[in-house]
């Protein structure tokens, strides 16, 4: 239960980063938050040779607003993400869905950019990142590029990052006022990583029917799932109890689940109730009721 | 895997210790301060025993390197009662009988102490919500939420 030996670096700019990675045999890993990488090596699940932290960095540590979008740092924390006023305006889906994670203390720590080059497969943010349409920034070097959310997460633990890339932030699509939006998560116990998550986008055009439909689950497989194609039939109507169920059997027939611990039987009821309950909360909002 | 000489500031003291790069900060507080309020319990972050506050932020001190403390100021159950006095977090826990073998209070006094701060006023879900992230094995939460609520209002100046 304690890590085994290395050398540990703390660069106070990303140029001394990319210095540090250039220059350092062996295997590297980098150090945000640590909830996730600190109890692998405290297990030895890793061992790497350097562990270059990033916590010096104050660079990435920012929110920036333009009209379209907020790009937000990748050292900004869960609960800055969870508490922040103008991530809650621009984005409360994401706010409500950071406040989800793990436990008050974890939220202190962990970083938004240390959850996504993570990709838990049943993580929040990455769900939130491929149902919020985000753009990840990734710098190495020789510049930067931006990978949208739904190509960055690959497979289990395994994303877009080259070798000397680091993720500078995350740039967020702003949600329309009008946008409804709901989030569920199920996990055994409280704080824990869900069994299964979905998270549902809607808007209404002046008839009241569909005019935009998203929606997007955690823990189905290796990486979070979009269901475009599955639910394009179900736009454009107006929705109802009936509506609300043909979605989750749309949903569920387009779900390939993987056999794991948890049976996958289980796991696809969860994706029909929450994708239920997550749509009708998505309802509500759109129709501009608060949910309580 | 050389050894460092780190300064730490802990409880508003400077301390100096010489250690790997790997030692955790749990394990530093305890065996080369000498500081034992803190609890070792799971070792990767799930019982929420070693919680220290890290410039005033609830952090486990077991997900956390020594090395990367320099600079900023940690504060142990230690610390807490001022002046040989409980805080009132503590008291209200003394009195509420929030605790019984007392391995995951430490932790659960640091959590709310700056919670507390956050929150003056939280409802019991809350409440809950946060103490979700300590795990008691007495299963004593009901006397703990109790103690919580009654410190929160001690804090407020709606009750002795």
């Amino acid at each position: 239960m304690k890590p085994s030996p290395f050398e540990y670096h703390r660069p106070e700019s990303v140029a001394e980063v990319f210095d540090c990675l250039s220059r350092l045999d062996g295997e590297v890993k980098l150090l945000a938050g640590g909830q996730s990488l600190v109890p692998m090596l405290n297990f030895r699940l890793a061992r790497p040779d350097h562990l270059i932290d990033l916590n010096g960095l104050a660079e990435l540590d920012y929110l920036r607003m333009t009209d379209a979008a907020m790009e937000i740092g990748a050292l900004v924390r869960h609960h800055r993400l969870a508490t922040d006023p103008q991530i809650a305006a621009a984005l409360p889906l994401l706010a409500h869905g950071a406040a989800s994670i793990g436990h008050y203390a974890i939220r202190q720590r962990g970083t938004l950019g240390g959850s996504l080059a993570h990709a838990d497969p049943a993580a929040q943010l990455p769900l939130l990142a491929i149902l919020l349409d985000a753009d990840i920034l990734c710098r190495s070097s020789a510049g930067q590029r931006e990978v949208p959310a739904a190509k960055f997460f690959q497979s289990i633990m395994t994303t877009a990052l080259e070798p000397g890339e680091v993720i500078i932030g995350v740039r967020f699509p702003r949600m329309p006022p009008a946008l409804g939006w709901g989030f569920e998560v199920f996990s055994q116990r409280h704080g824990d990583f869900a069994i299964i998550a979905v998270g549902a986008l809607l808007a209404l055009d002046g008839d009241g029917r569909i005019s935009k439909l998203r929606l997007a689950a955690g823990g189905i497989g290796a990486t979070p799932v979009r269901f475009d194609e599955a639910t394009t039939s179900l736009v454009g109507r107006k929705p109802d109890e009936t509506w609300l169920s043909s979605l989750a059997d749309a949903v569920c027939a387009a779900c390939e689940i993987e056999e794991t611990r948890i049976p996958a039987i289980f796991r696809r009821e969860l994706v029909h109730a929450l994708t239920q309950r997550a749509m009708a909360a998505a309802l509500q909002r759109a129709r501009g009721g608060t949910r309580p | 895997m050389s050894k460092r000489t780190i300064r730490l500031t802990v409880n508003g003291q400077e301390f100096t210790a010489t250690v790997e790069p790997r030692r955790l900060l749990s394990d530093v507080l305890r065996e080369d301060l000498g500081l034992t309020g803190t609890h070792v319990g799971c070792e990767h972050g799930v019982c929420g025993a070693c919680t220290v506050l890290v410039d005033g932020n609830p952090t486990r001190a077991c997900l956390t390197f020594a090395v990367q403390m320099e600079g900023q100021a940690i504060t142990t159950v230690e610390a807490v009662a001022a002046d040989g006095r409980y805080s009132a977090l503590q008291q209200a826990m003394h009195e509420e009988h929030a605790l019984q073998c007392g391995f995951c209070t430490p932790g659960i006094i640091m959590t709310f102490e700056a919670y507390l701060k956050e929150n003056a006023d939280p409802s019991e879900a809350e409440i809950r919500e946060v103490l979700s992230g300590n795990l008691c094995r007495c299963t004593g939460y009901q006397n703990i939420v109790a103690a919580v609520r009654k410190a929160a209002a001690v804090k407020r100046g709606e009750r002795a």
